[in-house]
């Protein structure tokens, strides 16, 4: 039977109509404005900011500028500083002890399970000027809770965000998102047969073997899919400023940030716009990989 | 159980505690402080308890007024979400317009490519062109666009899954499709509505960037921009006045949270960030 509509295309497209108003104007012209604006030399104040000239590739070159590429506080030191920081704190933090907790999860008793789950949850889901202000009061070099422990066992205390500020924004995002891959990981493992890890225990398995040997190649689709958003979020991530601005000296000045500053403190607009193409650039790469893998998931689906 | 099975179950539990202690330790200064008089950075049982850190923040009128902006910026945002990604997510299910599928991945696409740190200077260009910087509607629209896309595709989704023959029985009784919709689709519908809407909340609750470089007067700071303005700017924070403030605007997502969880065992509550 040929499935009628059930609402005729017009109506259909008048209902499309606020939603498709709202998506354009703030979604996908943006998208092609901070490619105009990026060829440009806008600003915020004076004549260019009415008047911007036509300056063709002049801010890419100016970005890509190998004299003061490498610099402290230039494009290319942020791009650098940013995809440690992704590989750190999302591909091997975020990731790996998602993974563990998951699998801790499964086999700890219930009020433990519980006991974690709850700060790892909250830790993600508390909202980010909060969770600022927390680590700023943790690590205060005075007062904080961590110097704090440090001292009672007799170790000198550090003032961890001027001596180590980029281990500390790795450990922050770190403990700040690990919440979503432990809750992807810990669906992925409850989808397997408890069966499977039955028959295990029979051949005398032990858990790290169940693990590496059964799980972990069950649940390989679900860690494609976790690390790709995990990547593509950390990337983008601006929460790192509440904590550090940036800085000290821009040691920890994320590509985010650095457009930030780019474009509002500096108030070059379009080099701003600039570094925000290729942040899409970069976004774009990874969503296609995504895009691809769902859609190609979905027709296994529907196949099997 | 062998004693070899025991041991690792003693191992993992070991562990997990460990984790759980490592991930409370920031958080649990924030149990404490706020109910100290005499709070400080460092951690301490209240020493003598007392809930005046609540009223000073109530007494304070820009703490006060930040809060309410933040209710107002948030509530307008989800009407606007609720309202539009409804509409959309039932014609995307149900009617016939024509490139649905092609519709759907370019949105995909381009909701996932343009990030708040990647479109900020266009988005504050266009703000301002439109004469809206500062004001409420402008964290408001720049909301209602940035979390349509995937509110849309959460909505879709379960509208797809509920039957069609709901509809059809009501239009066979003489009902117009948009009655149809209204009187007998929406109500279906609705607890995926107050995911999205509960998610769209939270988000924009939370949020910092955009009303960072979108607002400028203390008139229509947000929550999240006066407590960083608060630990920021104002050299020695007044921390017994921070806590109290950071807990009593942690509350709703704390509540909401227990609540969509709670009601629909939902855990991935939060998991697509603007």
């Amino acid at each position: 039977m040929k499935k009628f509509s059930l609402l005729s295309t017009r109506a259909g497209a008048l209902f499309l109509t606020p939603a498709a108003i709202l998506v354009a104007l703030f979604v996908i012209f943006p998208f092609f404005w901070v490619i105009f604006v990026s060829f440009t030399n806008r600003t915020l104040l004076g004549r260019t900011a009415v008047n911007p000239d036509f300056v063709g590739f002049a801010n890419y070159l100016t970005l890509f500028n190998p004299e003061t590429f490498f610099t402290r506080g230039q494009f290319g030191f942020s791009l650098i500083l940013t995809t440690q920081f992704v590989i750190l704190s999302a591909l091997v933090g975020q990731a790996l002890l998602g993974l563990l907790l998951a699998w801790l999860m499964q086999a700890v008793p219930k009020p433990l399970k519980a006991f974690t789950e709850t700060f790892v949850i909250a830790a993600w889901i508390l909202p980010e000027v909060v969770i600022g202000f927390a680590w700023f009061a943790f690590l205060d070099y005075d007062n904080g809770t961590l110097n704090g422990m440090l001292r009672s066992v007799g170790l000198p205390g550090a003032d961890l965000l001027l001596q180590q500020p980029f281990w500390v924004i790795v450990f922050f995002n770190t403990w700040r998102g690990a919440a979503f891959s432990m809750m992807l990981f810990n669906s992925a493992f409850q989808s397997i047969p408890p069966s499977y890890f039955q028959a295990a225990d029979v051949a005398g398995a032990t858990s790290f073997q169940k693990f590496r040997d059964i799980a972990l190649p069950l649940i390989r689709g679900h860690v494609v899919t976790d690390l790709i958003l995990i990547t593509m979020w950390t990337f983008n991530v601006f929460t790192p400023f509440i904590l550090t601005h940036g800085g000290p000296s821009y040691r920890t000045e994320l590509l985010s940030i650095y457009t930030y500053r780019i474009a509002f403190k500096d108030f070059e607009f379009g080099k701003g716009a600039a570094v925000g193409v290729i942040i899409m650039l970069i976004n774009l790469a990874f969503a296609l990989v995504y895009l691809r893998i769902a859609r190609g998931r979905k027709k296994e689906e529907a196949e099997s | 159980m062998s004693a070899g099975q025991f041991f690792s179950r003693l191992g993992y539990s070991i562990l997990s505690c460990l984790i759980g202690v490592i991930f409370a330790l920031p958080l649990i200064w924030f149990i404490f402080a706020p109910f100290n008089a005499r709070a400080e950075l460092g951690l301490a049982i209240p020493n003598p308890f007392t809930l005046q850190n609540f009223s000073t923040v109530f007494e304070n009128t820009f703490a006060v007024r930040a809060l309410l902006n933040s209710l107002i910026q948030a509530l307008g945002g989800v009407v606007l979400v609720g309202f539009a990604a409804t509409l959309a997510a039932y014609a995307l299910s149900r009617s016939s317009v024509p490139g649905k599928g092609a519709v759907t991945y370019i949105l995909l696409l381009f909701s996932s490519v343009v990030s708040g740190s990647a479109a900020m200077v266009p988005i504050f260009l266009i703000i301002s062109a439109m004469g809206l910087i500062d004001s409420h509607i402008a964290v408001i629209l720049v909301f209602g666009g940035g979390l349509l896309p995937t509110a849309m595709f959460i909505l879709r989704d379960f509208i797809d899954g509920i039957p069609r023959t709901y509809e059809e029985s009501a239009m066979v009784a003489g009902a117009s499709p948009v009655q149809a919709f209204f009187d007998v689709a929406l109500p279906v519908i609705r607890p995926g509505i107050v995911v999205v809407v509960v998610w769209a909340f939270v988000n924009i609750w939370g949020s910092f960037l955009i009303p960072f470089i979108l607002l400028r007067s203390d008139s229509v700071m947000p929550a999240s921009v006066a407590i960083y303005s608060f630990y920021s700017e104002a050299g020695t924070p007044i921390v017994t006045l921070l806590a109290a403030y950071s807990l009593i605007y942690s509350l709703p997502v704390i509540v909401l949270y227990l609540f969509v969880s709670w009601k629909f065992g939902f855990r991935f509550f939060g998991g697509i960030k603007a």
